[in-house]
């Protein structure tokens, strides 16, 4: 079941409706936006490709669609100092305890993006082996549909997220 | 040798061959396996020196209903036959090939992980792709596939083993 | 131990060492331990979701025992519930950076059930997406393993030129990755305008790409002494432990499918055999430039044979043939209109039968295949029962990276830590196809 974080704030697409949604929804001083450009500048992923879509991550974060223009070229190998986990792929019974132990590793403040069908929602395989939706151990920031999602796709996930970044409060 | 012609000298000592679709298979109990293997092996015509995968069907409304299926190869020249094996339902158990054949090792521990088919004298017969902790052997005809109900809106769809469609 | 700054800092106190067990008091000798770490599931470096249990002598691998599983989809489960048609696309996320050859030996061995061939143009079709599949796959190797080792250049390049392949997949297929272009029977649909004229030129482009990778790896020290002499997996054991593709050939076994058991018209192809003799992580790689050369080579002949071999690309045999006919339509693509007039007033047979193969697909009568191909990373086989229904009654994929990763203990044990990772990207194990 999808989980309500922010209620009220709903994400228009021209940056004038961004305005007027963060006007009516959440109250933000200066110093709360500029930590939110901050945080969403500078995106660390953490390495966490399982799949077929750990292949199109790759893809977006080489040379033709680049993930460093967006500041996320580089992945940290370890949780710890990553605040995006991109769960990309699917998620086995066996791994499902690893991906909480990396969730859980990982330092406030962070995000998800369940990449694919497979971490939204367990994807074509509704069997016993994979598990129906990454949002089941961690909760999720970002859904992005796709079997697996261009790299557009996923880059238009991690512009969609950058956006709610930029307008959340940063210390709730 | 063609198909026909390795299908006939198999037949000489196992006569339970059956040859379609370009393929031969020899039907073995239990108890001659591994002495068909080695023989199957050694034998100048044949030499099937290579296994290429161990895996097994569950056949539940037959008797055997477990039937292991060894793909076996020849390198040196290019002929393949497959070597089947019926196991009771009650008695799945059957020796391992793992000491002439280092290859199994693996095969035959994702086939009783998947079947619960015990291979007597393999090193270390243990899950290997499911949880060491699972319970059931899922790919066995009479366990469900798992899997949740689909919703979307408010329609809601019953995991595709119980759908009940074609 | 009180210091003023200008003294030296006394010795660390060999006392404790003994109280807490370090130390042995007799012979003044530190004892030796061993360490068991992990490596994995979730590591930068594994090349996916492979855990290694370790145990360590210091630098120096002793043992290791690789766990798998991680990635286990139950796709093989999941086939005995979905028609033959859909079955494919199953099938075809196993191993997902080489999806063409998991479509090719299913649709092989569907086919050799249903006691049909696919017309000529489409298996020169198959032939040319499988091979250039075979390049990107080692494209993603040699990407891949670059990366580990901290050659980040060869990680861009690799995919800069995956990318090119990427473009033609997206022309022909409509998807970059798990295509499911393949269908028992054919192919989907034949090469749209223009694919032809793509193709060429990614084929021009490619050799001085592929000969950049060899002036930037080929005589690097540093590639050289991170690769040269490690992992080395000698003939004898390679064919004990049933690995096949690049790591037999790296040891000199001449074994490859597409000469030894040819299928899909390969036999009229000509194209060399690449082998090596010293079987180490180097000769791995050096393999597998040259055969992204000779698929090159075959991919030529494909192009040529496609632009004098015209002709269906499906089965015309209704029973068989999926999906029903299509034919570009004013807005892009759709159902030809002649046929859906036909199903649609004209027969009520054609109407039922379009009805039964879009929610049945086809039947396939009784028995077993095992069908081969020569994936980039091995003898991929597909063992596919049937018991004469609409769905497949079991599928069992002998995955190549499977059967090849049992062989990273003894790649493994004697070398240090560091010599893991050239080991591990040398065999190219794909998880997908491991845990399936």
């Amino acid at each position: 079941m999808p989980v309500e974080r922010y209620e009220g704030v709903r994400l228009g697409t021209t940056p004038e409706e961004i305005e007027e949604d963060v006007e009516r929804g959440v109250l933000l001083t200066t110093l709360d936006r500029a930590i939110g450009w901050a945080r969403k500048q500078s995106m660390w992923p953490a390495t966490f490709g399982l799949a077929c879509c750990a292949i199109e991550m790759m893809a977006t974060g080489a040379g033709q669609y680049d993930l460093s223009r967006w500041g996320m070229e580089i992945f940290r190998a370890s949780p710890r100092q990553a605040d995006l986990l991109i769960v990309s792929g699917r998620v086995s019974q066996k791994m499902a305890p690893a991906l909480r132990r990396i969730y859980d590793q990982m330092p406030d403040p962070k995000w998800v993006i369940a990449m694919g069908v497979c971490a939204s929602a367990g994807g074509m395989f509704t069997n016993y082996a994979v598990i129906q939706g990454v949002d089941t151990i961690v909760p999720v920031d970002i859904y992005t549909p796709g079997c697996p999602p261009r790299p557009e796709m996923l880059m238009h996930g991690i512009l969609a997220l950058q956006k709610k970044v930029r307008t959340e409060e940063p210390f709730k | 040798m063609s198909v026909e012609e390795v299908a006939a000298a198999v037949a000489e000592r196992y006569p339970d061959v059956v040859v379609a679709r370009g393929e031969a298979t020899v039907v073995i109990a239990r108890d001659d396996l591994l002495e068909a293997l080695a023989w199957l092996r050694d034998e100048p015509r044949l030499r099937m020196d290579a296994l290429s995968s161990v895996t097994a069907t569950h056949w539940p409304e037959r008797d055997p209903a477990f039937w292991v299926d060894y793909e076996l190869r020849s390198m040196p020249s290019p002929q393949r036959l497959r070597v089947k094996v019926g196991l009771a339902a009650d008695d799945p158990s059957i020796p391992s090939v793992t000491g002439m054949f280092p290859t199994a090792n693996w095969h035959e521990r994702e086939t009783y992980d998947f079947y619960g088919i015990t291979f007597e004298g393999h090193p270390e017969l243990t899950r290997i792709e499911l949880p060491a902790d699972w319970v059931g052997y899922p790919l066995r005809k009479d366990e469900p596939l798992g899997g949740v109900p689909t919703w979307y809106r408010d329609a809601k769809m019953p995991p595709i083993d119980q759908r009940g469609q074609a | 131990m009180r210091t003023t700054g200008h003294e030296p800092v006394a010795p660390f106190d060999p006392a404790g060492d003994v109280a807490s067990g370090f130390r042995d008091p007799a012979t003044g000798e530190y004892r030796q331990e061993t360490m068991i770490i992990n490596m994995g599931p979730q590591h930068p470096s594994t090349h996916g979701v492979l855990r290694l249990v370790l145990e360590l002598d210091g630098e120096t691998v002793i043992r290791c025992k690789p766990v798998i599983g991680y990635l286990h989809t139950g796709i093989e489960k999941n086939t005995e519930y979905r028609t033959w048609v859909q079955g494919v696309t199953y099938v075809t996320r196993a191993d997902y950076v080489a999806p063409f050859f998991n479509e090719l030996a299913y649709c092989l061995a569907v086919e050799r059930l249903m006691g049909v061939e696919a017309p000529e143009r489409a298996q020169i079709i198959r032939v040319l997406l499988c091979e250039l599949n075979r390049i990107t796959s080692h494209l993603v190797a040699l990407a891949t393993g670059g990366l580990e080792l901290g050659a980040v250049s060869v990680m861009l390049y690799g995919l800069r030129e995956r990318e090119l392949i990427m473009d033609i997949f997206e022309t022909i297929t409509g998807l970059r990755m798990n295509h499911a272009y393949f269908r028992p029977g054919g192919v989907l649909m034949d090469l749209p305008e223009g694919a032809g004229r793509k193709i060429r030129d990614v084929l021009d482009v490619l050799p001085r790409r592929i000969d950049e990778y060899e002036t930037l790896l080929n005589d690097n020290p540093i590639w050289r002494e991170r690769n040269v002499g490690v992992a080395v997996l000698p003939a004898a054991r390679c064919l004990e432990l049933g690995v096949t593709g690049p790591v037999l050939r790296s040891a000199g076994v001449a074994a490859d499918l597409r000469k030894d058991m040819p299928y899909a018209g390969y036999e009229t192809y000509d194209f060399d055999v690449v082998t090596r003799a010293e079987g180490d992580a180097y000769a791995r790689y050096r393999v597998r430039i040259d055969e992204m050369r000779q698929s090159l080579r075959i991919a030529e002949q494909a192009l040529q044979r496609l632009l004098d071999v015209h002709g269906p690309v499906m089965i015309d045999d209704p029973k068989v043939g999926w999906p029903p006919k299509l034919s570009v339509g004013p807005d892009g693509i759709g159902n030809d209109p002649a046929y859906l007039e036909h199903i649609m007033e004209d027969s009520m047979e054609a109407l039922i039968h379009h009805f039964k193969m879009v929610t049945q697909g086809v039947d396939v009568p009784p028995g077993e295949v095992y069908a081969t191909v020569e994936a980039p990373r091995g003898e991929l086989g597909l063992f596919v029962v049937s018991d004469g229904g609409h769905r497949p009654y079991r599928v069992h994929m002998r995955d190549p990276s499977f059967v090849n990763l049992q062989a990273v203990p003894d790649v493994i044990e004697g070398y240090l830590i560091a010599d893991i990772i050239p080991a591990i990207a040398s065999l190219d194990p794909v998880m997908g196809g491991v845990d399936r």
